[in-house]
């Protein structure tokens, strides 16, 4: 194992040369362009034995790559909020098709206004389309969960298409040591892919992603559904698997401090980095808060988040994204979770770092403050930080 | 942990040298992380890059605020940019320049000195209007801040330089010797 410099985006393209992809069809937007730049690069160097697919727009991407994957091979592609956005009805095609693609997303923020910078709205505005859904909080973690993710989604018990989501220039463009494994650990690690589904075969003649009639739509969802909940097993299977045989450690939710914790900070991709450096100095002034990072979106790790904030007074979830008319995905499915249950914690959401917004300790210092009242005293259960409100409110006539 | 601010105009290279000043740190056996200004690029344009350097992993992911160090590609920017703003006290500020550092006036920090453009244009590096300075001026960090030795420096630059792989380390090692520490 060597460790080389690598940005976010080159960790997905060598993920996927390491997985030998054989079939790459993808349209370069910003900040995820690298990505096809870089395997065409391998492909034109001989590195890499692909067939690269330059497409007209990530919808015919996205399709492309369900045709090949119907034919039975490995798909890799990537892309970044709008082009997401654009493959919106197609990929509910892969996922009930069951095709087990897997894609790249340099998560960033949707128009309008116009912004290329980073948050998680593009792949949360995706989160009903039937994808296993990754973050990574760093370009380590984009090559292994980009790697890991073939194995996952390939498995039988799973057959579903995977996103694997590296934050916007924070980490796309960010150049940081990576351990590269040998081409033939990884090889021995994820296998040659046996799809165990009908192909498209002009000899054997067969209908893929046909009429499914009132009398069996429903069927297929509930195939979705169950492959969705005994993914949850895979992932811990090939998480456990990985660790043994790279020595790097996965979980789909990955609590910090909290065994004494009364204050739980909830993180997605690169912010938790920062995020446990300012939770180790808060540690140092006595102050009991914990970090939770969750890795597994989809699944949403349910059982897992149970058990880490067991006894933790007030959850505050830190998210990259906005449901507006409700407020953030994360908090939603994690209020959701404790719905049921009699102990649970008070969850608080703050709403940061959209659109680029860059995260500081300043940023957690407020959301600390504001979990150290809601301790003590009821507080909104949705809160914008770092936002300059008396300027909205007196555009939007409210002062 | 040390962290490095360069100032350049698009197309200059600033980006490429934050990243080859981050592999030649890894190298040396630090850890290291190089990102640019997310900033939608145009040339000519002001653009920032940034290195980290630490003896541990680096989890840290907002930008640099107060660098410990400042490298100046275009001295044309000073007039334009505060490029001190936010350098901590003390910190070193080296500029690509014909002058000396006694010709600047930056109380309370270490000024360096190295004629990047020249030595570039010496070595081929770019042409007499947009010479390419980013190698010379890694040469000339190694010099001031010391953090980073130069046999790494010119090891990344050879590894990594788009072209003219040789002359750019060249340029580097030249720079080295010829950079002007004012204090």
């Amino acid at each position: 194992m060597t460790k080389i410099m690598l940005r976010g985006n080159e960790s997905i393209a060598y993920a996927f040369k390491l997985a030998r992809v054989q079939v790459i069809p993808a349209y370069p937007i910003t900040p995820s362009t690298l990505v096809p730049e870089k395997i065409s690069e391998f492909i034109a160097n001989g590195e890499m034995k692909a067939e690269f697919v330059p497409v007209e727009s990530e919808h015919s991407a996205i399709s492309a790559a369900i045709g090949a994957s119907a034919k039975g091979v490995r798909v890799g592609t990537a892309t970044a909020s709008q082009g997401l956005a654009l493959m919106h009805e197609v990929l509910f095609i892969a996922s009930g098709m069951r095709l087990p693609i897997v894609m790249g997303i340099g998560n960033r923020a949707l128009s309008a206004p116009i912004n290329i910078w980073c948050d998680h709205q593009d792949m949360m505005a995706q989160r009903d389309a039937g994808w296993l859904q990754f973050y990574g909080e760093n370009n380590q973690e984009g090559l292994d969960l980009g790697i890991m993710a073939f194995k996952i989604a390939e498995d039988n018990r799973v057959m579903l298409p995977a996103m694997v989501g590296l934050d916007a220039f924070v980490l796309t463009h960010t150049v940081e040591p990576v351990e590269m494994p040998e081409q033939s650990e990884v090889d021995e690690f994820v296998g040659e892919f046996k799809p165990n589904y009908v192909t498209l075969d002009p000899d054997k003649p067969a209908t893929l992603g046909s009429f499914g009639f009132p009398e069996h739509y429903m069927e297929f969802k509930f195939g979705q559904w169950v492959a969705m909940e005994r993914a949850k097993k895979v992932i811990d299977e090939v998480f456990k698997e990985f660790e043994e045989k790279f020595g790097r450690k996965y979980r789909k939710v990955n609590p910090e401090f909290v065994e004494d914790a009364d204050i739980v900070l909830v993180t997605m991709g690169s912010m938790s980095g920062t995020a446990r450096e300012f939770v180790k100095r808060m540690r140092g002034k006595g102050k009991k808060v914990g970090l939770l990072k969750i890795t597994t979106f989809r699944p949403f790790p349910k059982e897992e988040l149970i058990e880490a904030l067991k006894g933790v007074k007030v959850v505050a979830v830190m998210e990259r994204n906005i449901s507006f008319g409700f407020g953030g995905a994360v908090y939603a499915e994690l209020g959701a979770t404790f719905a049921n249950l009699k102990e649970k914690p008070k969850i608080v959401d703050f709403i940061v770092g959209l659109g680029g917004r860059d995260i500081t300790f300043n940023t957690y210092q407020a959301v600390l403050d504001l979990a150290e009242k809601a301790l003590k005293e009821d507080v909104d259960e949705v809160n914008w930080i770092d936002v300059n409100k008396e300027a909205v409110y007196k555009a939007e006539g409210l002062q | 942990m040390y962290e490095v601010r360069f100032h350049g105009r698009g197309g200059q290279g600033a980006v490429t040298a934050a990243n080859i000043l981050a592999i030649a740190a890894m190298k040396q056996g630090f850890y290291s992380q190089a990102f640019p200004y997310f900033g939608v690029e145009r040339r000519g344009a002001p653009v920032q890059a940034f290195t980290r350097i630490d003896d541990k992993r680096i989890d840290l992911r907002m930008n640099v605020y107060n660098p410990d160090a400042i490298v100046v590609l275009d001295p044309t920017l000073m007039a334009v940019v505060d490029v001190t703003k936010g350098l901590k006290e003390g910190g070193i500020i080296i500029i690509n320049t014909s002058k000396k550092p006694e010709d600047f006036d930056f109380p309370g920090f270490k000024v360096a000195t190295v004629n990047a453009t020249e030595i570039a244009l010496n070595h081929k590096l770019g042409s007499q209007a947009a010479p390419i300075v980013n190698t010379a001026i890694l040469g000339a960090y190694s010099r001031a801040v010391g953090n980073v030795k130069i046999d790494y420096i010119l090891e990344a630059i050879r590894e990594n330089a788009p072209a003219k792989k040789e002359e750019n380390a060249l340029a580097a090692k030249d720079a080295y010797e010829k950079t002007v520490l004012g204090w």
